[in-house]
């Protein structure tokens, strides 16, 4: 079975190379369900590959499938490296995947580029996959710009819109930035130890050693690409916009796969990192600022995409947090119960969005909604769901998770720990506030129900393409919102129920129920030391633990219970939305005045001035002296260069016919 | 139609074989092929021009055939040439000297290796793409015949062992170009092609003086006058001479490359170019600059070469930089497309002056990298202005909505130019890079944040012309059959190459290899150990690896015993 593991990634990308050629004549619905089906089937693979790693004992839990060398020089293969961590990540990769596929087949409906969306769609899991699966930095790296290429791809799908079109560049350009720096951090990891295969490079760094210096240089790179790709500040910029995206696109790579890509770097390479401790505090700083930083702009955001976008971000920055305490497994726990989550409520989101077509005509601002689960049962319940998982409370995912990464910062900095704490409270509270405003109160979807007030925020406009109209969507009353149909929900349903139990595969009881801790543990780097994750379980007394739980509960709680207060009388609120947070403090236009205006002035000095003026200038003055002052064009017009080029023509034809005879002679 | 080209063409060489001053350098091509196949691939498409020429004015339908089959039969000469060409050997192959008027050393001297090889094929595969994949119908005759002639030109420059030969070829192809763009051309068309005969000339001229006089030079250490290069490397001149010759030589090549500064013919060549003469100019003509560096820079200037190395980095980075922040703010299409050339050749000219097999290879590799994704850009813009009579990208907008293939296409070679891993692009562009870092690492940081610049200046292109919703009134009509046809093969090769370039830098490497053992060998420049090493994969009994243990050992002693197991198990 463990041979067969090609299949994982050949099957996605069978489907896209089908839906590329024969797509349109496949047309809709059909091309939805085969790429569905394509998925799925790396899914029920990725299952077969884990049960055979499982049977396995843990020191042969490791196994690589060359399939050709890629780049000889540098001795990079594309290979497939399956062990623990890669192999959980296929795993909640494909099954998000295949749950977003069958819910994008009813988001997509009546798209008139519906195979197209698809296509990419295979595309990027592949790509994904590639990522997760890759045996060295370089095949890793073509998985890493492969997502960033379909992100790109996919945010301007509805490219007629400009705002879209916009949001794919910028999130491409800023990834490269990222890219960047994780090139740099190839170059230096080859030229100090010779290869970019993980397993040779970590086993050459056990032998050889390295020093702080480099490894500290290459983490700091490596970590300037997770940024990028996880959106970390300062680079987080381009995820908001990216929600200009369809939203099955938003769940499946601006939650909960795609942008986890950063932090599975980080724990990928995690011997390396050890070398660095400056990095690690780096990592732990800029994560927990990040998680802060974003929850506050989340208060205030109106559109119910930018507020899960906002949201990611700052889940994004506890995953880091995890990360530079060293509590890698609480950062692969929490990213897959984040996925969970998050892509529930993403496609909560657009169900929601799908129902109040037509209703309003700013279908994804929330001051627009209220009281939908009188008419999204469904929606509403899945929904609330994830927003109990996500505000922490337990039973729920997010809290087993949240916790471990709370009681890893506790133990590496009390002060990382109050910022994760704030933050968790923060979550609770912009997360309730949400639901109130979309499932509970008053109905305000009624032509200018709103005060004008709701609407200063700018970016209000970013209205999903209403492209899918009410087509199939018969007996509903254009006027009122309704349910999605069964195969919106059904995925809805399976990740509710994920959400609920997604927890239990690592609770804290006692080691026995530590599933995760004790899978990824397992995954050494074969013939070295190295691998064992540092920091797996929190060396903290039980009753510590138990106190610092019921803190984090608390806290949980408590944003609950104010955003309930705050947000379930009434929906306009506006000194709770202070300007500057609406404006996600302005710093698009930061950085606009900052690199952007400045970059183009100098472009246009280079290309405008410099270029045409001054080079050319230099140029044009040397061949008026050289043929004369004023005389090129008359010269050119009685053709002094066409008769030299005959003569050049002709003197070379002579030389040739010279030589063919002499050799011929 | 080609048959009487092969029949004269074969007669020429069958009285030539018979010939007393005949020295067939190659045992091995001798064996194995079994007629002059380097000397057809220059003659096949210079009897085909003349068979052209002479077509009467009345029958210039037969024209496009005629050249289709003369360039076809061309492609399938480099095609056998690729498939005969031995990936082991290092050396020249299928080499064929032609001794002549010995009083000045001059000789018909053709040799291919694993630098030249693909550049041949690659100029096999554009010629017939460029004279079908535009609708040129202007006096199509002509146009047609300086093709041909441009094609037999640009094989010559890059089969040539024998510099006075180069220089034939070097000053040949600049007549056909003169005319195309000063014919078939738009705009300022003949400014620029002055611009682009005299800055060439200029260089060329140097460059003669430089041959001539590095042949009297060598005369005395060899006994003899000769033109033929690998003689001339064994010249032994003194450093002060070599580098002003060397400088002779570069600033020939960085013209044509171009290099910043001298870079400014190219923008309004390409841009009052038609679209053939573009293809051609960025897929082939471009290289034969780079070409030079390595051929007749590397090769007969090693010392030299490293000597001006840090200036030549230095200038090609700046390209990089230069000449994407200008791509960024072009108003033009093709001129856009022109100065991401510029920054594309920068990349070539920094693997070349890194000095070590990775970025050399990557140099190589990136000049048919960048002759597949450029000409194809440049047919895709070629077709938008043969549809909307424009290129300002200002008057452009929602292309994709009207034609979503044509689109799809561009998006494909778009990404491939940006460098995304998985298409033909990256693979160059990385080698290079990481065989920079190895001995110059700040100048691959800087050019490194090349890529950054090259998504900005594409991205926004595309998101101005084929993004948004088209203007009333706008039509766009979707790629046709000719069309699709003649961009096929690139679309291929871009996926092809990203994904398996193994076959080329097979083929590739040995030669490069040989180049660097020859630096190495004149000078005191040294590859470091970390790039023989070619990431691990040892070679020649562990040498490499045997390194990198042996230098654990003496770093970590205290793990001795798990050195020895490691190596055990493998």
């Amino acid at each position: 079975m463990l041979d067969l593991v090609w299949i994982i990634p050949a099957l996605p990308l069978v489907g896209f190379c089908i839906l590329l050629l024969v797509g349109k004549r496949i047309g809709e619905p059909l091309s939805g369900y085969l790429a569905t089906a394509m998925v799925a089937g790396s899914f029920l693979a990725a299952i077969g590959v884990f049960l055979s790693l499982v049977g396995k004992s843990e020191s042969e839990r490791a196994f690589t499938k060359t399939m050709f060398s890629w780049i000889p020089s540098l001795g990079v293969n594309a290979a497939l490296l399956v062990n623990p961590l890669s192999i959980i990540m296929v795993l909640f990769v494909t099954g998000i995947a295949t749950l977003i596929h069958l819910f994008a087949i009813g988001y997509m409906h009546g798209d008139p580029r519906f195979p197209r969306f698809f296509t990419y769609l295979n595309l990027f899991v592949f790509s994904m996959l590639m990522l997760v699966l890759a045996d060295n930095f370089v095949l890793m790296f073509l998985g890493w710009e492969g997502v960033g290429a379909c992100s790109y791809l996919l945010i301007s799908f509805w490219f007629e819109k400009n705002s879209a079109a916009s949001a794919g560049k910028k999130a491409f350009v800023v990834n490269r930035i990222g890219d960047f720096g994780l090139m740099g951090a190839m170059f230096l990891i080859f030229q100090h130890t010779g290869s970019l295969q993980y397993n040779q490079v970590f086993r050459v760094i056990e032998e050889k050693g390295m020093s702080t210096g480099t490894a500290t240089a290459i983490c700091a790179l490596l970590f300037v690409g997770a940024c990028g790709k996880s959106a970390q500040l300062p680079l987080y910029v381009w995820l908001p916009d990216a929600m200009e995206g369809p939203t099955p696109v938003s769940a499946l790579i601006h939650a909960a796969t795609m942008v986890t890509a950063g932090v599975y770097l980080m724990v990928r390479v995690h011997p390396l990192l050890e070398l660095a401790p400056n990095v690690l505090k780096v990592v732990a700083w800029v994560g927990a600022l990040t998680a802060l930083f974003a929850a506050t702009i989340a208060t205030s955001q109106n559109d119910i995409k930018r507020v899960l976008a906002y949201s990611t971000i700052s889940q994004l920055g506890y995953m880091f947090l995890a990360v530079g305490v060293g509590a890698n497994i609480a950062a692969i726990f929490h990213m897959v119960t984040h996925a969970f989550f998050k892509a529930l409520m993403f496609l909560g989101a657009g169900s929601v969005i799908h129902g109040m077509h037509g209703v309003t005509d700013d279908e994804q601002n929330m001051k627009r909604m209220g009281n939908l689960r009188k008419f999204m049962p469904v929606t509403a319940i899945t929904f609330l769901i994830g927003w109990l998982a996500i505000a922490g409370v337990p039973p729920f995912a997010g809290f087993w998770s949240k916790d471990e990464i709370l009681l890893g910062a506790y133990q590496s900095n009390k002060l990382l720990w109050l910022i994760g704490l704030v933050t968790a409270l923060m979550t609770a509270y912009y997360m309730t506030r949400q639901i109130v405003l979309v499932f509970f109160g008053k109905e305000r979807f009624g032509v200018g129900a709103v005060s004008a007030s709701a609407d200063v925020h700018t970016v209000a406009a970013h209205v999903e393409d209403p492209q899918s109209s009410d087509v199939g969507h018969d007996g509903h009353d254009a006027h009122t919102p309704h349910e999605s149909p069964i195969l919106m929900l059904l995925p809805l349903v399976a990740l509710a129920g994920l959400s609920i139990v997604g927890g239990f595969m690592n609770t804290p009881f006692s080691a026995k129920f530590e599933f995760l801790a004790k899978w990824l543990e397992s995954a050494k780097i074969p013939g070295t030391e190295l691998g064992a994750f540092v920091g797996e379980s929190p060396h903290v007394a039980g009753g510590t633990k138990f106190v610092l739980a019921l803190i984090a509960i608390a806290c949980g709680l408590a944003g609950i219970a104010i955003g309930w207060k705050l947000w379930s009388r009434s929906a306009d609120n506006p000194q709770l939305e202070p300007a500057l947070l609406q404006k996600a403090y302005g710093v698009d236009n930061v950085y606009s005045n900052l690199f952007e205006k400045p970059g183009h002035a100098l472009a246009n000095f280079a290309a405008f001035t410099f270029d045409k003026k001054l080079i050319d200038g230099i140029v044009n003055g040397f061949g008026r002296v050289l043929t004369g002052v004023g005389g090129v064009v008359r010269r050119v017009q009685n053709g002094y260069v066409r008769s030299y080029a005959v003569g050049l023509l002709g003197g070379a034809v002579a030389i040739l016919a010279y030589l063919i005879v002499k050799t011929a002679a | 139609m080609n048959v009487p080209a092969s029949v004269f063409n074969s007669a020429v060489f069958n009285s030539a074989s018979s010939s007393a001053h005949i020295a067939e350098a190659g045992a091995h091509s001798a064996a194995s092929v079994p007629f002059p196949l380097l000397t057809m691939l220059i003659l096949v498409p210079m009897i085909g021009a003349a068979v052209v020429a002479v077509v009467p004015k009345t029958r210039h339908e037969i024209v496009t055939t005629l050249g289709l089959g003369v360039s076809g039969a061309t492609l399938a000469l480099a095609v056998w040439l690729m498939t005969n060409f031995d990936k082991a050997e290092a050396g020249y192959q299928f080499a064929s000297k032609h001794q002549w008027i010995s009083q000045f050393g001059v000789s018909w001297n053709l040799g291919v290796d694993g630098i030249s090889l693909w550049l041949i094929v690659l100029t096999g595969i554009l010629f017939p793409i460029a004279i079908f994949g535009p609708d040129e119908r202007h006096e199509r005759k002509s146009y047609v015949a300086w093709l041909l002639l441009l094609e037999a030109g640009v094989m010559g420059v890059f089969l040539s062992l024998d510099l006075f030969m180069f220089f034939v070829f070097f000053e040949i192809v600049l007549v056909p170009m003169y005319f195309l763009i000063g014919g078939w051309g738009h705009g300022n068309k003949t400014y620029s092609a002055l611009k682009f005969f005299l800055y060439t000339m200029f260089g060329s001229a140097l460059m003669l003086v430089a041959s001539i006089t590095l042949v009297a030079l060598a005369k005395p250490k060899l006994g003899m006058y000769t033109f033929d290069i690998t003689q001339l490397a064994e010249a032994g001149l003194g450093q002060t001479t070599a580098r002003w010759l060397f400088l002779a030589f570069a600033l020939a090549f960085a013209i044509k490359v171009p290099i910043f500064p001298l870079h400014t013919w190219l923008p309004d060549a390409h841009t009052d170019s038609p679209t053939a003469g573009s293809v051609i100019l960025a897929g082939v003509m471009l290289k034969m600059g780079t070409y030079g560096l390595i051929r007749f820079g590397l090769f007969l200037f090693p010392e030299a070469s490293s000597w001006f190395g840090p200036v030549m980095l230095t200038l090609g980075v700046i390209g990089i930089i230069y000449g994407a922040l200008t791509a960024v703010v072009q108003k033009d299409l093709k001129r856009l497309v022109a100065y991401s050339s510029i920054a594309h050749l920068g990349f070539i000219v920094v693997g070349i002056y890194a000095i070590t097999q990775q970025a050399l290879s990557g140099s190589v590799l990136q000049m048919i990298n960048h002759g597949v994704s450029t000409p194809a850009l440049f047919l895709l813009v070629g077709w938008i202005y043969e549809r909307r009579h424009t290129r300002e990208i200002a008057e452009l907008r929602g292309l994709q909505k009207m034609a979503p293939v044509f689109a799809g296409v561009f998006t494909i070679v778009m990404l491939s130019s940006i460098g995304v891993p998985g298409l033909n692009g990256f693979v160059g562009e990385f080698l290079i890079l990481i065989g920079t870092f190895l001995t110059h690492r700040w100048w691959a940081v800087v050019a490194a944040s090349g890529v950054i610049l090259a998504a900005l200046y594409l991205l926004w292109a595309y998101q101005r012309t084929f993004h948004g919703e088209p203007d009333a009134g706008d039509s766009m009509e979707d790629l046709n059959l000719r069309e699709k046809l003649a961009i096929a093969p690139l679309l291929l090769l871009i996926v092809f190459m990203g994904v398996y370039p193994k076959p080329f830098l097979d083929r590739i490497d040995p030669s490069v290899k040989a180049l660097i053992a020859h630096i190495e060998g004149k000078t005191s420049v040294r590859e470091p150990e970390v790039a023989k090493m070619r990431g691990g994969i040892v070679e020649g009994a562990g040498a490499g690896e045997g390194a990198v243990a042996g230098e654990g050992a003496a770093v970590k002693t205290e793990k001795p015993a798990k050195s020895e197991a490691g190596k055990a198990t493998k």
